[in-house]
């Protein structure tokens, strides 16, 4: 029997992975052969999906992008054979764009069946956790500490400080929440886990739970990811099948419990404190901190909050340990990031990477440039509340200090690409309105602040009192940065206030490119 | 407008099913969402009754949610990602394109009730924007020819 790879991952299926897997299952019975296809999570290679790979006595061998109409020539060619092809890539991870990776918490993905859970035990799955039962809280707290990872969902606060201040709150109940709701335009780090590698997730969340005393956690899993509803589901019910969640844990005495719970479509909601809102059926309007959701979480008991990805990279750490993880990265910036690169550029994907390469590398090294073939004229950086950078910029090196000296950020590690025929000052114009749309509408800077905001861009760029306006527009901003409640109203301003200097000719402004 | 008696004992074993999980509200609307297609407004009495809400409370939750719709949707519900991913590779055209051949704007219905449109921020195919979901389906690097394409072949509408 020859195993086949297809990937179900969202990406793959949006271009048609499903028709080619089902193309090859009647292909196969037609003829005869037996085979077994795998459905996988993604590479993360997105310009080669839908992906099909083929195991051989030679290791896997790719070829890509596959339509149902080149499965017979496929199959003709000796496909499962691994001979050549057309559409050969030979073994995906001797291509430039995988080799130069530090697949840390993404080592799974794309290589197992993600809801297999002896495949994700004969990859390396639940080491961590088997250390874990090993030690003590503080002693996984300090692990964790000790890796410097930083949260990967934007405000990149040090894990290990959170957990600790959970560990030391008293309480007869506490929580481990995920938070899943991946709300930035050009992100799916997060989707790509719960999708390819459910459990790695699982064993996080799980790992978080004996560190600070907690036995439930909840995954808040934006709604608009139905595949990877799925995938979770699947997976808890095979790791309480197996005795890896629910109570006494592979024997251990301990209980953690995990359910999933879903969004409805809010943007503000990836907030840590409107998410808690949310999970208690309520609107998810921002709470006023201190205190703190580590002393004052969900239903008022002390709560992890963490992003996929910074709960994904927690199995490793306790596997290999926390300076394992430290190694990589630069700086305060420790262990990699997962970038995705997305929008207008060429070999879109993920790319995990330790902190440190630039963004040109990115671009240009990994990304080939833009899709459009014309030139990259802005790029923004960590999402819809991020800044857009110029050409100028491309050699600022991925850390978490050097994008905020240059008045960025990483954010979640999305990478969104524009070529020279975007018109920014509707970019910045499409930011205000985006903070409409999602504001929580708590505080008057971000509610009403912002749709002054959309008027305003608009009179600059109809020509009426340029000079007076442009004042205005910034004067705004320096009132929703400072006098915002959340980073919703109070970052609104980074994509506003970037598009307006560094590109001040599309709002027909002459002013010199500060830099 | 459906009678709401019908949906009546539906609503009320959705919302009995969840009496005893924490923060079962979210839980509770999507289970209705789920099986009718949307929150009819009756509903909100039976499920503020249930949860010993106020009707305010119950409805400013459904009014505060995207997700959520008062209105039964079309046959098929297609979401057009509006996001600065699909933006920069054409999603504005898509979303012109697609509102006309429709002929409705945003969270409308065509006349023969085959489709709703809906905006969407993000689905997480931005590495082949732009992107659309038609139902459960999603598709990538949607161009205005693919768009009719699917449409043509009754994506989700027929099943
Ligand atoms: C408007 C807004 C949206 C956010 N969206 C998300 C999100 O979708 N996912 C996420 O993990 N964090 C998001 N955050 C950050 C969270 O508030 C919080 O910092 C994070 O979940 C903490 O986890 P981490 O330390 O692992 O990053 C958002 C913050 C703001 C202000
Ligand atoms: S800044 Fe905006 S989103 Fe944040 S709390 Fe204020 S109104 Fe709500």
């Amino acid at each position: 029997m020859t195993r086949l790879f297809i990937s179900r991952d969202s990406t793959a299926l949006s271009l048609g992975a499903e028709q080619v897997a089902a193309a090859i299952r009647q292909q196969a019975a037609e003829n005869g052969l037996d085979i077994d296809i795998v459905r996988n999570g993604s590479r993360g290679l997105y310009w080669l999906e839908p992906l099909l790979e083929v195991e051989t006595g030679q290791g896997r061998v790719g070829y890509g992008p596959v339509q149902p109409a080149d499965v017979a020539s496929l199959l003709e060619h000796g496909l499962l054979e691994g001979r050549e092809h057309p559409l050969y890539l030979g073994n995906i991870e001797k291509l430039f764009y995988f080799k130069k990776q530090h697949r840390l918490t993404f080592a799974r993905v794309g290589l197992t069946d993600p809801v297999n859970i002896d495949d994700y035990l004969a990859h390396d799955g639940y080491r961590g956790l088997k250390n874990a039962l090993a030690l003590q809280p503080a002693e996984i707290v300090k692990h964790v500490t000790d890796s410097g990872l930083r949260g990967r969902g934007g405000a990149a606060f040090p894990t290990g400080i959170k957990w600790n201040t959970v560990l030391n709150a008293p309480a007869e109940q506490k929580y481990i929440v995920c938070n899943a709701d991946e709300g930035d335009s050009g992100t799916f780090s997060d989707r790509m886990i719960m999708e390819g590698d459910p459990f790695v997730l699982i064993e996080g969340m799980t790992i978080a739970g004996l560190a600070v005393g907690a036995t439930q956690g909840y995954i808040y899993l934006r709604v608009e990811y139905p595949h990877a509803y799925v995938a979770l589901n699947e997976a808890i019910a095979a790791a309480i099948q197996r005795g890896y969640l629910g109570e006494n844990i592979q024997g251990s005495g301990k209980t953690f419990h995990l359910e999933v719970r879903r969004g409805a479509g809010a943007y503000i909601c990836g907030e840590e404190t409107s998410l808690l809102e949310s999970l208690e059926g309520k609107r998810g309007l921002v709470r006023f901190k201190p205190p703190l959701p580590a002393i004052v979480g969900l239903f008022g008991k002390p709560t992890i909050v963490n992003n996929v990805i910074s709960l994904a990279s927690i199995p490793v750490i306790l596997d290999k340990g926390g300076e394992f993880y430290r190694d990589y990265g630069m700086g305060r910036s420790r262990g990699t990031l997962p970038l995705q690169l997305a929008g207008n550029i060429r070999h879109p994907g993920l790319v995990e990477a330790a902190f440190g390469m630039t963004l040109r590398e990115v671009l240009y090294d990994f990304g080939g440039g833009s899709a459009s073939g014309r030139p990259i004229r802005a790029v923004q950086v960590g999402g819809p509340l991020g800044a857009y950078l110029h050409e100028g910029q491309f050699d600022t090196p991925l850390d978490y200090e050097a994008f905020a000296a240059i008045s960025a950020v990483l954010g979640h590690g999305g990478i969104v690409v524009h070529d020279d025929t975007v018109d920014m000052a509707e970019m910045a114009r499409y930011a205000m309105e985006f903070c409409v749309e999602e504001s929580c509408g708590k505080c008057t800077p971000c509610r009403i602040g912002s749709t002054r905001g959309v008027e305003v861009i608009d009179r600059i760029v109809d020509g009426a009192e340029k000079d007076k306006n442009t004042e205005l527009l910034r004067d705004l901003c320096n009132t929703m940065t400072y006098g915002s409640l959340c980073a919703m109203g109070g970052m609104t301003p980074y994509p506003v206030l970037s598009s307006l200097n560094h590109f001040p000719e599309d709002f027909g402004l002459q002013a010199p490119k500060p830099d | 407008m459906q009678d709401y008696q019908n949906q009546k004992s539906t609503v009320l074993d959705i919302v009995n099913a969840h009496l005893s999980m924490p923060g079962n509200l979210l839980p509770i609307l999507h289970g209705i969402q789920d099986t009718l297609g949307y929150i009819p407004p009756a509903a909100v009495e039976d499920i503020a009754n249930a949860l010993y809400l106020s009707h305010a409370e119950v409805h400013g939750v459904i009014s505060f949610y995207h997700y959520f719709r008062d209105t039964p949707p079309g046959k098929s519900t297609i979401h057009i990602c509006r996001a600065e991913s699909c933006q920069a590779m054409g999603g504005k055209k898509l979303e012109n394109h697609a509102r006309q051949q429709l002929g409705i704007d945003f969270h409308e219905t065509t006349a023969d009730g085959r489709f709703s449109l809906e905006p969407v921020y993000c689905l997480g195919n931005c590495a082949c924007s732009p992107s659309v979901t038609i139902d459960n389906e999603i598709h990538g690097r949607v161009t205005p020819e693919k768009f009719d394409q699917l449409i043509a072949a009754g994506k989700g509408v027929a099943q």
